[in-house]
């Protein structure tokens, strides 16, 4: 089953390799991993999307916890949560494309930031789901590029990982 | 204010306050600086070694013998590259150890060097934890971190790469007593609701087992775990690892269970009803088949990692925390109910273990006139008094050593267990002669182990290290030798030791005293004469049979009610 790890570590050169590098060693899944800064620049807030069984995931927990380098972390499956990511796409816009397009990016509450003679670049958020039904929902060939930048989450109410 | 020096003088005393006695160690261009440091000091002294293998090795032979942990010094490059293989192997047996490697400066870092390796990558998955210091100011805090990951929770290996200019930097010294890292806070008290219901479950068994591994040994254990097992009256087994921490004569203990464990130990896993693992982590080697482990069994285990718990056997009671705080917990709750241990006669699982007992699965060949490798452990065992501290290099000879030499206490028995390192075996008895000048260390090994780190004799000579050698020398590589023969139809593929030295004329090369043995009836007298020599290395090259394999033996991936037994014991005839 597929679960968001949220992971709060210190922001110490290498703390990103100690991760990426438990999850080859032992032959873990990473589906994304995002990582950035907090309000408290001494740590990074990592969300890692994995997948495995609950005795896996039970592991992976473990041996982050392990990690030197990792403060605090929570699985947000196991609370009431919202992810998100962000996806830029540059599509080509051309012709009875470019209508088509820009309804399809209405209908997906996404928006153009970026237009030329021939192509739009869309800036979508949303849940990895939502991203993932605009990319079917858009002409294949219509498809120039996309970034992702892999889920992030949080969880919902009072709920919160922090010191 | 106080005065501002060097980082390198930063460092020693800092190694000084730490409480180090030794640093073994190579030098080299990025550590030039610090080894005129330790010219210019006296507390701490430098062992110096012929190979940065034979470091680590030393300064893990020393940490296990002492509990203290060890510290090695190389340079950058290829000394810190020769370096992986000892922390490597510390990092799987959970050995607290601080390695110090020197850097390119700064500036160089990242433009091919000479000397550089990134060696903070090249080392992160075999450490507990590494550091690269940043600027001199940071030094003494990251020694004293290192010190405090490296000697708490689960110990293990910890690297601090030092860049060569940050050595020449001048800063104030300030050594805190204490350190507080908010992301490692290892948890030693187990919880109290766990310890009730482990114990309820404990008192309520009919076929007990306790199971004890390295964790009882590195968290100096024994004691509660002999007052544990006496207050119950259970049979017991160990580990590889965990070899001493309970009397090998008393007779509640089964020995050693595993691949190559006794007949008793893995039967009674395999039919007991309530096992109790104490600091033991369910390695491969002493499960078999994770399908046919204990299949009858509520588990129960106590470690102070909780990423050791349930990762290759589910349990069903947990206990985090150290070793000794939880059993001391346990025997409060055992002593209080008023439990009357079972009656090693009487009761009903004892006599089924008994019986399985009776089989004596480690017998072999007594009146060989080919000297076995077995009577020279023995022999050794008894003329000791299971009391001398043994290091061992990896294959046969370990696994006899670990059979039939009788270990009564703790940190006497040095192997590598879980990486299976040849050439420990020399370096590692170094590093317990120089922390027991007074006491007897020997090295039982093979002839294709001894050679994997022969240079340190020459360690030895300059240090006065009497270690004395015991090396079973069957002209093979015995353990592979015995694997080709059961798994690969005889093919004997590469496992031959051709154009061995004269061990006799190299351990006199090096200043040493050698022996050749080659009769079993010379077995005892040459042990005695060895011994004997207290100021002398001794470096025995015993010839022993070459076909000789260690039984008995649980096949890979076979479970433990599928040994194999030495030939002509006939099990079902013999229970029967």
């Amino acid at each position: 089953m597929r679960h968001i790890i949220s992971i709060l570590l210190e922001n110490e050169a290498g703390a990103l390799s100690r991760v990426a590098g438990l999850f080859s060693a032992r032959n873990y899944n990473i589906e994304s991993l995002t990582v950035a800064p907090t309000e408290d620049p001494t740590m990074s807030r990592m969300t890692l999307v994995t997948s495995g069984s609950d005795a896996t995931i039970e592991q992976i927990q473990k041996q982050l916890n392990k990690l030197i380098d990792v403060i605090k972390l929570t699985d947000l499956n196991e609370v009431r949560h919202i992810e998100r990511e962000l996806m830029l796409v540059k599509t080509r816009a051309t012709g009875q494309l470019r209508e088509e397009i820009k309804r399809l990016v209405d209908i997906f509450r996404g928006r153009i930031i970026d237009v030329t003679d021939t192509t739009y670049t869309i800036e979508l958020t949303g849940s990895g789901k939502k991203l993932d039904a605009f990319l079917e929902a858009l002409d294949s060939k219509a498809i120039i590029e996309v970034v992702r930048t892999g889920i992030t989450g949080i969880a919902r109410g009072e709920n919160a990982l922090k010191l | 204010m106080a005065e501002k020096i060097r980082g390198a003088e930063i460092l020693l005393r800092a190694l000084a306050d730490e409480g180090v006695e030794f640093i073994f160690g190579y030098p080299g261009g990025a550590v030039l600086h610090i080894y005129d440091e330790i010219f210019k000091q006296e507390k701490v002294k430098h062992i110096l070694v012929r190979h940065e293998q034979g470091a680590t090795h030393a300064a893990d032979g020393y940490a296990r013998a002492t509990g203290k942990p060890g510290v090695v010094l190389v340079t950058s490059g290829p000394g810190a590259t020769n370096c992986v293989t000892g922390i490597a192997t510390a990092y799987m047996d959970s050995i607290p150890m601080v390695v110090l490697t020197g850097q390119v400066p700064k500036h160089l870092i990242g433009n091919d060097a000479f000397q550089e390796v990134d060696n903070v990558g090249i080392t992160r998955p075999c450490v507990k934890h590494n550091f690269m210091v940043e600027s001199v100011e940071d030094l003494a805090i990251t020694i004293k971190k290192a010190f405090h990951v490296a000697t708490t929770g689960r110990p293990g290996p910890v690297v601090v790469d030092i860049p060569k200019d940050i050595t020449a930097d001048v800063a104030e010294y300030h050594y805190p007593d204490k350190i507080e890292m908010r992301s490692y806070k290892p948890v030693t008290r187990g919880h109290p609701g766990q310890i009730k219901r482990a114990v309820d479950l404990i008192l309520s068994a009919k076929k007990p087992m306790i199971y004890s591994g390295g964790g009882v040994v590195l968290d100096d254990a024994a004691e509660q775990l002999i007052e544990f097992t006496r207050l119950l009256g259970y049979p017991i087994t160990q580990t590889l690892m965990g070899l001493g921490a309970y009397p090998a004569e008393d007779p509640q203990n089964l020995q050693m269970l595993g691949m190559h464990g006794t007949y008793e130990a893995n039967m009674a896993m395999h039919q007991c009803d309530v096992l109790i693992a104490i600091g033991a982590r369910f390695d491969d080697r002493v499960t078999g088949k994770l399908e046919q482990f204990c299949p009858h069994a509520k588990i129960i285990h106590i470690d102070i990692d909780p990423a050791s718990i349930s990762k290759n056997v589910a349990v069903d009671i947990p206990i985090v925390g150290s070793v000794s705080n939880v059993l001391s917990e346990m025997n409060k709750l055992i002593r209080a109910s008023g439990f009357e241990p079972l009656d090693l006669e009487k009761d009903a699982w004892w006599q089924q273990i008994n019986k399985w007992r009776a089989i004596d699965c480690m017998r072999y060949d007594r009146n060989s006139e080919i000297i076995k490798p077995q009577y020279v452990i023995e022999e050794l065992s008894r003329l000791t008094g299971g009391d001398a501290f043994i290091t061992s290099d990896v294959g046969q000879h370990q696994m006899w050593a670990a059979q039939y030499y009788k270990f009564n206490k703790p940190r006497r028995w040095i192997n590598s267990g879980g990486l299976g390192t040849m050439g420990f075996g020399v370096p590692a008895a170094m590093g317990v002669q120089l922390a027991y000048p007074d006491e007897l260390v020997c090295c039982i090994s093979g002839e294709a182990s001894l050679v994997m780190c022969i240079q340190e004799l020459s360690t030895c000579l300059q240090y006065d290290l009497p270690i004395k050698i015991i090396s079973l020398n069957n002209r093979y590589m015995g353990m592979v030798r015995q694997w080709q023969e059961f798994f690969y139809d005889r093919r004997y593929s590469h496992s031959y030791m051709d154009a061995l030295p004269d061990f006799v004329k190299l351990a006199e090369s090096f200043g040493h005293v050698g022996m050749r043995v080659e009769k079993t009836a010379d077995v005892t007298g040459a042990l005695e004469e060895a011994l004997g020599m207290k100021d002398r290395l001794v470096l025995m090259d015993i010839v022993t049979d070459q076909t000789e394999n260690v039984y008995p033996m649980i096949a890979a991936g076979k479970g433990h009610n599928e040994m194999d037994l030495p030939p002509g014991v006939d099990v079902e005839r013999e229970l029967s």
